[in-house]
């Protein structure tokens, strides 16, 4: 179906949703790339407004990508909840943009209509946003989860401790470990990217990273983010796996390129529930994404990369996960080009993975290629704490020696704790004390207390 | 106010950990901040690699660290004009301009066993630092094996994949292209090396082998010409590259 606005005289024609969406997005170099951009400024406004003036029951009749084609698609209009949908129903987009800012929208209210959001509903709101609407919304929502310990409750903020090594060599990778532990971070997860997907490389780290946990009483979880088919097949030989990690994307082909289906997905996660490894909670599943990954699999069917991400989202509140990471800056600058696209890509998914539902984290990251630096990754870590955001990474110096680019650093975590008055998982927290890591004003502690805990890791 | 004191940003007490990795730990802090000093250090080597991303093929000189092969060299370009559209603009990196086309369309002749590409992909730097070493190895060993050479290529903006194009209008047996790799705040001089059996326009880069992180402090040039000469050796068995050719002797672990 075609959508249309007037402007000045000029009638904007819009053939079908995905161009009116792929218009509407605020200009990114991953949608230039694939040649679905406005052509104008004007052009981009005027989908905008066409868009906002469009029924949200449009977005349950047309679908982006076709139902009989894409499973990713039939996820979303098989799960879609009328009933919690029903309150809005008589909506447009414009009306949901208005309505999320209103003060009638709070964090209970916003939970309940979760279900009843689809992707499609969801990307369009925040290209209808600015920044500061992303930011707002996002802070009413409060989406909590539970492992080991308790993720996303209103005022904390976690880290992903990210102990990467070139070559998986354990030493380096607990030294690793122990230098963020002892700055404080690790209460998200510790989470390695191994340099080989090998299952016996991975079986042996999650073995040490275990055996520390188990030895200091760490209430944190760990996970090796090796292919999720490695992960079921080490289940199966009973290696300790806490968290269950994929990479997915939005459409069936992107999710095929990473090797993986629905399906896969489904017994991954009921192999990881089988464990029974969670002691305060079930959400183990640990999901990467990432704007742009469809397009560079030729897998995008002409919507553009943010609409794309938003319905990875639904793939992965499907499994009810513990963490959900969009490592935004990773892809290069041929999807976002420099730290104004990263930072409004940055603000959108944790907006969108919020509003879906989802415990949002991010990777605030970018490689040297990108026009961007260590400010912009400032201004990202900021404005996504102000916003609420679950977790952020923790690299040693914000330099990843195994993959290659900046992320944000242990001081980096502390920084956005002490400005913006966060804690980390209260379990976490209160471990901290007992280490004589931390003090309860969270400041980082020197009285010789660490010592034991380092060299008894790596005796000299 | 009583003169104040400077603040103590020393390393961490568990420096001693730093002989396990090269990750940036144990770096101290002023309040919860990184001090000054490792900001710098950080900022250095990020302005290293920003600079190698931007860096260019000093033609003149490539060439004349290339004439030990004793092959004649031809330069080409992608269809991307300047570093900010390659960086966008991945397919144009991977198509020759026209001018590029036409000269090649001349060279064109008698069937010959191995191209070698030379291009700067995201590093210039490490193309110069790096290609000059391993070309005139790599010639001298390929000769050894008995196998024939087309005349080498350099190319500005390139990226991988403009081998198949080159590889289209040549048509070598086999194509082997050096080129610069994404820089990272430890290495901003690695070059890649990709070798492809039977190069043209529409392959994709499962049906590629790869070697990567040629530089001294990586994998020194000699060794990475040994790897390359094992898959030359093995796509010329097989009739492929890829995923398909396996590394069975361990040589590219």
């Amino acid at each position: 179906m075609a959508y249309q606005c007037t402007i000045s005289g000029f009638t904007y024609r819009f053939n079908d949703l995905k161009e009116l969406l792929a218009k509407a997005s605020p200009l990114r170099s991953g949608d230039v790339l694939a040649g679905i951009t406005a052509e104008s400024y004007e052009e981009r406004v005027a989908a905008q407004m066409c868009l906002a003036d469009l029924p949200l029951t449009t977005f349950l009749n047309e679908a982006v990508i076709p139902y009989e084609t894409d499973d990713v698609t039939r996820l979303i209009i098989d799960t879609h909840n009328k009933l919690a949908f029903a309150p809005i129903s008589h909506f447009t987009a414009g009306d949901l943009r208005d309505w999320l800012l209103s003060d009638e929208a709070d964090a209970v209210t916003l939970q309940q209509l979760a279900p009843g959001l689809t992707p499609e509903m969801v990307a369009a709101v925040s290209k209808l946003m600015r920044n500061q609407d992303l930011i707002l919304v996002a802070k009413k929502c409060e989406v909590v989860t539970r492992f080991r310990n308790t993720i996303g409750l209103r005022g904390h903020l976690s880290v992903r401790l990210q102990p990467n090594h070139p070559i998986d060599d354990m030493k380096g990778i607990a030294a690793s470990m122990i230098d963020g532990l002892l700055y404080g971070s690790g209460d998200a997860m510790i989470g390695i990217n191994p340099a080989t997907d090998s299952p016996a490389a991975t079986s042996r780290l999650l073995h040490m990273i275990d055996e520390i946990r188990e030895r200091f009483a760490i209430p944190t979880q760990s996970c090796v983010l090796s292919h999720i088919t490695t992960t079921v097949q080490l289940i199966q030989q009973q290696v300790p796996v806490d968290l269950v990690f994929q990479s997915i994307a939005g459409t069936e082909k992107a999710n095929a390129s990473f090797g993986v289906t629905l399906p896969i997905l489904q017994e991954a996660y009921e192999a990881g529930l089988s464990l029974k490894r969670g002691t305060l909670g079930n959400n183990l599943m640990y999901f990467e994404t990432g704007q742009g990954s469809a397009l560079s699999s030729g897998a995008n069917h002409n919507v553009d990369q943010q609409t794309c991400e938003v319905r990875a989202y639904a793939v992965a509140r499907q499994y009810k996960p513990f963490l959900v990471n969009s490592v935004v800056g990773f892809i290069g600058p041929e999807y976002l080009f420099d730290g104004k696209q990263i930072i409004r890509a940055g603000l959108e998914d944790h907006f969108c993975g919020k509003l879906m539902g989802l415990p949002m984290g991010m990777d605030i990251c970018y490689t040297n290629h990108a026009q961007a630096d260590q400010d912009d990754m400032d201004t990202l870590l900021t404005i996504l704490g102000v916003a609420g955001i679950n977790f952020i990474m923790g690299v040693p110096g914000a330099d990843d020696i195994m993959l290659n680019y900046q992320s944000t650093s242990f001081h980096d975590a502390l920084y956005l704790r002490r400005v913006l008055d966060l804690r980390p998982a209260p379990e976490f927290g209160e471990w901290l004390l007992r280490q004589g890591i931390m003090d309860q004003q969270g400041n980082r502690l020197s009285d010789g207390s660490q010592k034991q805990f380092y060299s008894a890791l790596l005796p000299a | 106010m009583n003169e104040l004191k400077k603040t103590d940003t020393d390393a961490d007490e568990w420096s001693s950990l730093k002989a396990y990795t090269n990750a940036r730990i144990a770096l101290g802090r002023t309040g919860v901040s990184i001090p000054l000093r490792e900001s710098l250090q950080f900022k250095l080597a990020h302005a290293h690699a920003k600079d190698a991303v931007y860096s260019q093929l000093n033609l003149p000189d490539l060439q004349a660290s290339l004439s030990a092969s004793g092959l004649p060299i031809h330069s080409v370009r992608s269809q991307a004009e300047n570093r900010d559209t390659y960086l966008q603009r991945p397919d144009l990196g991977r198509l020759l301009d026209d001018t590029s086309t036409a000269k090649l369309q001349q060279l064109a002749g008698s069937p010959v066993d191995i191209c070698l590409i030379i291009a700067d992909g995201l590093s210039a730097t490490a193309v110069m630092q790096n290609a000059g070493t391993v070309v005139n190895l790599l010639v001298e060993k390929i000769r050894q094996a008995g196998y024939s050479l087309a005349p080498i290529i350099l190319v500005e903006q390139g990226r991988v994949a403009i081998m198949d194009a080159i590889g289209g209008l040549l048509h070598p047996r086999l194509a082997i292209i050096l080129i610069g790799e994404r820089p990272g705040l430890s290495s901003f001089d690695s070059m890649g090396a990709y070798i492809t059996y039977a190069p043209q326009p529409g392959l994709t880069d499962e049906r590629r082998n790869c070697i990567s992180n040629i530089r001294d402090q990586g994998l020194p040039p000699a060794m990475a010409v040994d790897k390359l000469m094992y898959l030359i050796h093995a796509a010329f068995r097989l009739q492929l590259t890829g995923v398909a050719l396996k590394d069975n002797d361990g040589l590219l672990g």
